[in-house]
């Protein structure tokens, strides 16, 4: 069985969406000849002709328009955003029509669009190149709102992301691109989109992940089993909708979370989470529910990005606080 | 240019002009009279823009246009009774009672939305055009938009997408002079806001006189046979006015009084009224306001009688149901 990256998994799941559908078009900045600055689109174009693989203008609100156009007219476009900084000139379609029309038509359009964007820190890439938006796009009703972590699951939530009638914000961690290879089997039926799963078993502390910070959160608990410490892992995938159920078992079990990402902590996804676990879990908490994120300032130089972003002590320290309650 | 204009063509323009205007006047109402809450943007004295582009397109042909688009959805066909329900905020409406004036949608009449956002749709035209060439389909979409519109970035993306793709798309900019509340000319460099830029695509950009129905149409006739050939966009740049203000609320207190007086002396609906009775029988020009007078009546007294939407379904198509 195949040996994959994670942009490998993504280059295969859109080769396999782009045949499997004669509606689906990839449209991004250089994503055709280039096949993209990660290598995700790489030799589409080729294959599937330049109608169907499209270098578009640098004009992320154009490309973002045009593409509602077209899945006004029963496309499913899938749209590279280059880095995560560039989706703000696309903001305004994204939030103010794509989320929308649906709605606003009661049904009788849908928005099949993926949207696409590489995002997260630690490749050296400062501002505009390494942030993580998700938050601002979660928030926005009648969007929904992926992140994958992995190869396998990259390969299977970028076609079922396609596949889906909502319009979809997919976020990829650009620093597991290339990083990491997983076993593709492609005969083990993959898990629904919208659900959460737990990656790592344990009973004393729950942390919760997506995107870059899953790998984060799994060596964390590696390192924290020498101490004698059992951290439950869970990858979220699904930003919004949220998919609570396999947290709340846990936090029943271990009575201490703690949420994590790469994205500041004001009013980022753990903030929501808290709430809703609060809510749901009140009687089996031992301790309040902590938040491991980016700190509040916008995304720092390359030669300090290593103390800003969370990594398996900021984790652990959190574990710590946890455990003492 | 300017092919003749039988009495038969005069009688459906001015049908639907008073059609138009009829159907704002009562909007107006509506609002007045506390039936519906918010504000609402007239096209009174730009009729002739939205008729004038509908004369030379095919019933296929895509239309989008702004939160300013009562016109343009009811000269491509959309029935007045689903548009005064929309409006109404009734279940019958065109979006089910829930886009509202700003946001007439009725694709089976090939109106693609009409948008509060300023510019946003001149891209989504782009997409409907693309979806045109990819299938071969000789199909154009037509994108109206105000002169304010062309000092928005969407403006300039969408642009240049179908200039470089030579997409089947037709920029009609219905220039009433101002951008919202502030004189055009203030805030654009150029004189001709919309069809000075065409040069800088590449493509052609004319400018016409946009009271004049018959030349909106020979205009985007040409328009449209270029972008059928595969020849790529065009810009129309209507020169027209705004009888009222922005929006319902605004008395327009900022325009100077011969201006609008220079204007109101060139009015779109009569002009068509006096063309009409110098070519048809006495009586026609009456006859036809009597009908369009008529029809909206029963669709406003249909559209009132319409349910308004259960409050069970405030919830629903935010998102995808399944199949």
């Amino acid at each position: 069985m195949a040996q994959i990256t994670l942009a490998k998994g993504l280059n295969q799941g859109l080769r396999a969406a782009l045949e499997a559908d004669p509606k689906v078009i990839v449209m991004g900045e250089d994503v055709g000849k280039l096949g993209g600055v990660f290598r995700i689109t790489d030799g589409l174009q080729k294959d599937f002709g330049e109608d169907r693989v499209i270098d578009t203008p640098l004009a992320e609100s154009g490309i973002l328009g045009t593409a509602v156009g077209l899945a006004m007219r029963g496309y499913r476009p899938v749209c590279e955003i280059q880095f995560d900084g560039f989706v703000y000139p696309a903001y305004d379609q994204i939030v103010s029509q794509v989320a929308k029309i649906h709605f606003r038509s009661q049904g009788k359009i849908r928005m099949p669009i993926v949207i696409r964007i590489p995002f997260g820190g630690g490749i050296g890439a400062v501002e505009h190149h390494s942030e993580s938006p998700e938050a601002q796009f979660a928030h926005t009703a009648g969007l929904k709102v992926v992140a994958c972590s992995n190869p396998v699951d990259g390969f299977h939530m970028i076609q079922q992301a396609i596949a889906s009638d909502d319009p979809i914000v997919f976020f990829e961690p650009k620093r597991q691109y290339h990083a990491d290879k997983a076993e593709l089997d492609e005969s083990v039926q993959p898990a629904a989109l919208f659900s959460s799963r737990v990656v790592r078993e344990g009973s004393d502390a729950t942390l919760l992940a997506y995107g870059p910070m899953v790998k984060t959160c799994v060596q964390a608990a590696q390192a924290a089993a020498d101490e004698g410490q059992s951290l439950e892992v869970i990858d979220l995938r699904t930003l919004s909708p949220l998919d609570l159920v396999p947290v709340v078992e846990s936090v029943r079990k271990t009575g201490r979370v703690i949420v994590t990402h790469e994205a500041t902590v004001n009013l980022g996804l753990g903030s929501e989470i808290a709430a809703r676990i609060s809510e749901q879990c009140f009687y089996s908490l031992e301790a309040p529910v902590l938040r491991v994120g980016g700190f509040d300032t916008p995304y720092p130089p390359s030669r300090i990005e290593d103390d800003y972003l969370p990594d398996l002590d900021r984790v652990l320290d959190a574990v710590d606080r946890a455990l003492a309650y | 240019m300017n092919a003749a204009v039988s009495t038969d063509e005069l009688t459906d323009w001015l049908r639907m002009m008073t059609l138009i205007r009829g159907f704002e006047e009562r909007v107006k109402n509506l609002f007045s009279q506390g039936l519906v809450r918010g504000t609402t943007h007239l096209a009174t004295g730009q009729e002739a823009v939205a008729v004038g582009a509908s004369a030379a397109l095919q019933p296929d042909d895509w239309v989008l246009g702004t939160y300013r688009g009562h016109h343009h959805a009811l000269a491509r066909g959309m029935s007045p009774a689903s548009a005064f329900a929309e409006i109404l905020g009734r279940s019958t409406g065109v979006c089910r009672g829930k886009g509202g004036s700003m946001h007439l949608t009725d694709v089976s009449h090939g109106v693609m939305g009409s948008y509060a956002i300023v510019g946003a749709h001149l891209p989504i035209a782009v997409g409907c055009a693309w979806s045109s060439k990819i299938q071969d389909l000789g199909r154009v979409a037509v994108c109206f938009f105000g002169d304010g519109t062309t000092t928005i970035g969407a403006f300039h993306e969408a642009v240049n997408l179908a200039a470089v793709w030579k997409l089947p798309a037709i920029f009609v900019c219905e220039n009433n002079r101002y951008s919202e509340y502030t004189p055009i000319d203030q805030v654009s460099p150029v004189a001709h806001a919309a069809a000075d830029r065409a040069a800088g695509y590449g493509i052609p950009g004319v400018v016409i006189d946009g009271n004049d129905v018959a030349a909106i149409r020979d205009a985007v006739d040409v328009a449209a046979d270029r972008a059928r050939r595969g020849a790529g966009p065009t810009i129309v740049e209507a020169e027209t006015y705004r009888h009222g203000g922005h929006s319902r609320a605004d008395p327009a207190t900022y325009r100077p009084e011969q201006e609008v007086e220079h204007w109101l002396q060139r009015d779109p609906v009569a002009a068509v009224r006096r063309q009409l009775e110098a070519t048809a029988e006495p009586g026609r020009a009456e006859q036809v306001e009597t009908e369009a007078s008529d029809q909206l009546d029963r669709a406003l007294e249909e559209a009132l009688a319409a349910p308004e939407p259960d409050l069970s379904t405030l919830t629903d198509d935010v998102y995808a149901r399944a199949l």
